[in-house]
């Protein structure tokens, strides 16, 4: 399978910063917060590459919707190894309110204008744990699904995933084209050092409108209110059984 | 009873003799030979693993991996994205655009963003910003809260005694603004890439590199892919070389290539010794009906005895939401062991005055960072072949008026103009291969910088009195604010803040109040809110000279003052997993970056190196 992959990255807060609800309880701080790429995006980037090195895929093409911020992302995919960028801009209101069902269907329409034969995203973000770009992206496409990816081999026309899933692991074989889903063990992304970062500022990235991919914007979902979640309450030690049940009914819990 | 008394007769008697020797502050070095003569039989834990410690020429699991570097070259490489170094930059750029000259300035930092390590109070002293873009205002510089009240009290513990600020005295902010210095690094980061300045955040400088002639060649940026126990990983990668004609070193207070380049070139024969400062700083988001914007707050006194020496500041900001930024100085010179930094910072949150203020708000972050007490005494030679030291690294803080932002911008600013023409001339004679540009030195000596240090130079020095505080305030009003520093003496630093210490069994253990969830805090959950990360599988940062030290003499002698002089609760001593005694455990992921350990360690055995690039907090506007 000699052809183009397509890698979804996404800017989220860095998992190590302490967030904060904004004062009028819309959604979170993020103006100046430290952001990184998601990491789960970093290894669907390394699985890319690894793929690329093997000499099993000719192009590494990494994406990002977002507003200007999101292009420093893709140029740390840049220098990890990917041979080019695609940022598509969504800012403002609009990017508030994006969600897994419009970057699927960026995703869908970018795949077929560039004839991608394999997607790679992410098993989801850890902003908002989704868990849905990859699969909904699978279905517009009508591509099969690899997802909770541990272990990814190329074979002939086919490609043998190893899945994470509740029970062990399950070891399929799906056609491609194909949307991937990567999960943690599946491998230990490179360092994106300061030589290639320089080089990736020499690597091109196209920018793109999602009107141009036909795509519409408009959430089905209207965001009410963001709050932090209840403080843990100190627990009650009772001694008896009937005390228990007494403070059950007390609380309204019974 | 002292954990010294259970080791054998020999350990004993060797931790007499270093006692004795106590004051002389080459002890580490005899001090390791009579050690290991007599306590061989103690088993240390292995605790440090970095290669600066344990070379890896030697190291045979090195021993195929390939340690070439990529080189690249710039005209002029900064090291350290602060005030410092982003005003040299900027002022870099500006010359070569009015001269219309090609000039390639790399500007490496080891936070992930500008701004991300960056700590401070702040009240900025607009003057050197105005030199760099007169027209600041315009272009959106976050300055937004000009300060429109100043007030000083003494604390005592439950009363404040005002002290009117007169015109004349360090502390009066008037014309001056109250700024989240990370937002305005940001900001400076912004012009700086309009310019073309070539900024690399996420990439630490961990290496100086030299020419032939021992002159600075340029610096190397940290390697990657190390484990936690000095061996190679798959993903292991050397960092890069930047050659540069001239290297400016800014990585602010007590920065760890300083360290070593103060040693190479000798540059602190004629100073005194740098001493610091360590400052604890939260941001709270208040009550709106207490929220007095343009206020700015200093004490002095309570919870500090009159002996060390230390205050406080509460700033009421401007910016939308009723923010306080809030913060304590403890001067490092301090001498009880048992004193926390930290507990005193939140035990203070709880006098009347603060408590008013702080009460039904919200903290939103946490930080600390080591500040420069030494001034116009401590400054070192400022320039090598090769390279030049700027900001807060060499230490322009005018510490009555706790500012040091404006004279390290325009020491910055000072570098850029003295090296520009030496750096871009057709036909330079250079004796060394780098090269060297004294005339930075010489004109900071005649600028506003060093009248200004000059004089406020007694001020700090003049605490060093029986009367302490009180003594240092008088001395202030007579002989700045009536002589203006003019006396002719010059007094003296009382030596290194390491040696300041006094042995545990002569000091009284300090009873800290329990944090109460509200107005204070418990020093984990603080940690969490400054956002600090690093990655797990590296070797700890904070290296030590001698695994041994720890246990064997800064708990044995002074009950482990690192477990409370470090802001981010970094060294624990815990007990062995099997048998007796206890050791010392590096939680090197907390590390804040602050530098009070290299600092305070009376044993100097911790020697504070960069981490892999990106890790350390993630202030925001701090």
């Amino acid at each position: 399978m000699s052809g183009r992959v397509l890698v979804g990255v996404k800017r989220v807060i860095d998992y190590a910063v302490k967030i904060r609800v904004k004062p009028d309880h819309t959604g979170v701080v993020t103006d100046g917060v430290k952001h990184s790429m998601n990491p789960f995006c970093e290894i669907a980037v390394e699985e890319a590459v690894k793929l690329k090195e093997k000499k099993l895929i000719k192009e590494v093409v990494a994406v990002s919707c977002g507003p200007q911020q999101s292009q420093e992302t893709i140029r740390t995919a840049l220098a990890m190894g990917a041979d080019r960028g695609i940022h598509v801009e969504v800012s403002g209101k609009d990017y508030d309110s994006l969600g897994p069902l419009q970057v699927s269907k960026i995703l869908a329409a970018l795949a077929k204008k560039e004839e991608a034969q394999l997607i790679i995203l992410g098993k989801q973000a850890i902003d908002d744990d989704c868990n849905q770009t990859g699969q909904m992206t699978a279905a517009l496409l009508d591509w099969p699904q690899g997802t909770f990816a541990s272990e990814v081999s190329l074979e002939a026309e086919k490609i043998k995933v190893v899945r994470e899933i509740d029970g062990g692991l399950e070891t399929i074989k799906i056609n491609t084209p194909a949307v991937l889903t990567a999960d943690l063990r599946l491998n230990t992304p490179r360092y994106a050092t300061l030589p290639n970062i320089m080089k990736a500022k020499k690597k091109k990235i196209a920018n793109v409108k999602p009107a141009d991919l036909g795509v519409d914007l408009t959430s089905r979902l209207e965001v009410l209110r963001v709050d932090e979640p209840p403080q843990r309450e100190a627990g009650v030690k009772v001694e008896t059984v009937e005390d228990l049940v007494a403070k059950l009914k007390d609380t309204g819990k019974i | 009873m002292f954990p010294a008394s259970r080791y054998s007769c020999k350990a004993h008697r060797c931790i007499r003799t270093l006692t004795t020797l106590q004051t002389d502050h080459v002890v580490p070095q005899l001090y390791t030979h009579v050690h290991r003569r007599a306590c061989s039989s103690l088993s240390t834990p292995r605790i440090t693993t970095h290669y600066t410690i344990h070379p890896r020429d030697k190291d045979p699991r090195w021993q195929d991996i390939e340690m070439e570097r990529f080189a690249d070259e710039a005209d002029v490489v900064i090291v350290g994205g602060g005030p410092a170094g982003l005003s040299a930059a900027i002022r870099l750029k500006q010359l070569a655009n009015q001269h219309q000259k090609e000039l390639r300035v790399c500007l490496v930092e080891k936070a992930s963003q500008l701004g991300a390590h960056t700590l401070s109070g702040a009240c900025l002293e607009p003057s050197a910003l105005t030199e760099l873009f007169p027209d600041w205002k315009e272009r959106g510089a976050p300055l937004n809260t000009p300060v429109t009240d100043d007030v000083f009290s003494i604390f005592t513990e439950k009363h404040r005694i005002p002290v009117p600020i007169l015109p004349g005295l360090p502390m009066r902010n008037h014309g001056n603004y109250i700024v989240r210095l990370g937002n305005l690094v940001r900001w400076l980061g912004e012009q700086a890439e309009e310019l073309g300045v070539e900024l690399y955040p996420g990439y630490a400088a961990s290496e100086v590199l030299f020419h032939e002639d021992r002159s600075v060649k340029g610096i190397a940026t940290n390697d990657v892919g190390i484990a936690k126990d000095g061996s190679p990983k798959d993903v292991f990668e050397r960092g890069m070389e930047l050659h540069a004609k001239v290297t400016l070193f800014g990585e602010g207070c007590h920065g760890h290539l300083a360290k070593q380049l103060y040693k190479q070139f000798n540059l602190r024969e004629n100073c005194e010794p740098q001493t610091y400062a360590i400052g604890l700083k939260e941001l709270w988001v208040i009550d709106e009906k207490k929220w007095r914007p343009g206020r700015a707050e200093h004490s002095v006194g309570w919870p500090l005895d009159r002996h060390t020496y230390g205050g406080s500041f509460l700033y009421h900001l401007n910016e939308g939401e009723p923010m306080v930024a809030l913060g304590f100085v403890v001067g490092l010179d301090y001498s009880n062991p048992y004193l926390s930094p930290f507990k005193e910072f939140q035990r203070w949150k709880h006098h009347p005055f603060v408590e008013s203020t702080l009460e039904g708000g919200q903290r939103i972050a946490y930080g600390a960072r080591a500040l420069n007490e030494g001034g116009f005494q401590s400054i070192p030679k400022l320039t090598f072949p090769g390279g030049l030291l700027i900001g807060c690294s060499p230490g322009f803080m005018n510490v009555p008026k706790i500012k040091g932002t404006h004279t390290a911008m325009k020491s910055g600013i000072l570098a850029a103009e003295a090296l520009f023409p030496k750096v871009t001339a057709e036909n330079l004679d250079s004796e060394t291969a780098g090269l060297h540009v004294p005339e930075y030195s010489d004109n900071l000596k005649t600028s506003s910088v060093w009248k200004e240090l000059r004089s406020v130079r007694n001020i700090r020095p003049s605490f060093h009195n029986p009367l302490g505080l009180y003594g240092g305030m008088v001395y202030t009003g007579i002989f700045y604010w009536i002589l203006r520093g003019k006396e002719p003496w010059t007094l003296k630093h009382c030596g290194i803040d390491a040696n300041q210490l006094k042995p545990a069994k002569d000091c009284t253990p300090i009873e800290y109040p329990k944090p109460d969830g509200k107005i204070s805090f418990d020093l984990l959950s603080s940690v969490a809110l400054s956002g600090t990360n690093h990655e797990g599988d590296q070797p700890p940062h904070l290296t030590l000279k001698d695994d041994s030290v720890p246990v064997a003499r800064n708990l044995a002698i002074y009950d482990g003052p690192e477990q409370r002089f470090c802001p981010a609760g970094v060294y624990e001593y815990v007990p062995v997993e099997t048998g007796d005694g206890m050791r010392l455990q590096i939680n090197a992921q907390n590390c804040v970056h602050c530098k009070t350990c290299d600092i305070k360690d009376p044993s100097q055995n911790i020697n504070w190196v960069v981490p892999e690039g990106g890790g350390g907090p993630a202030y925001n506007g701090m």
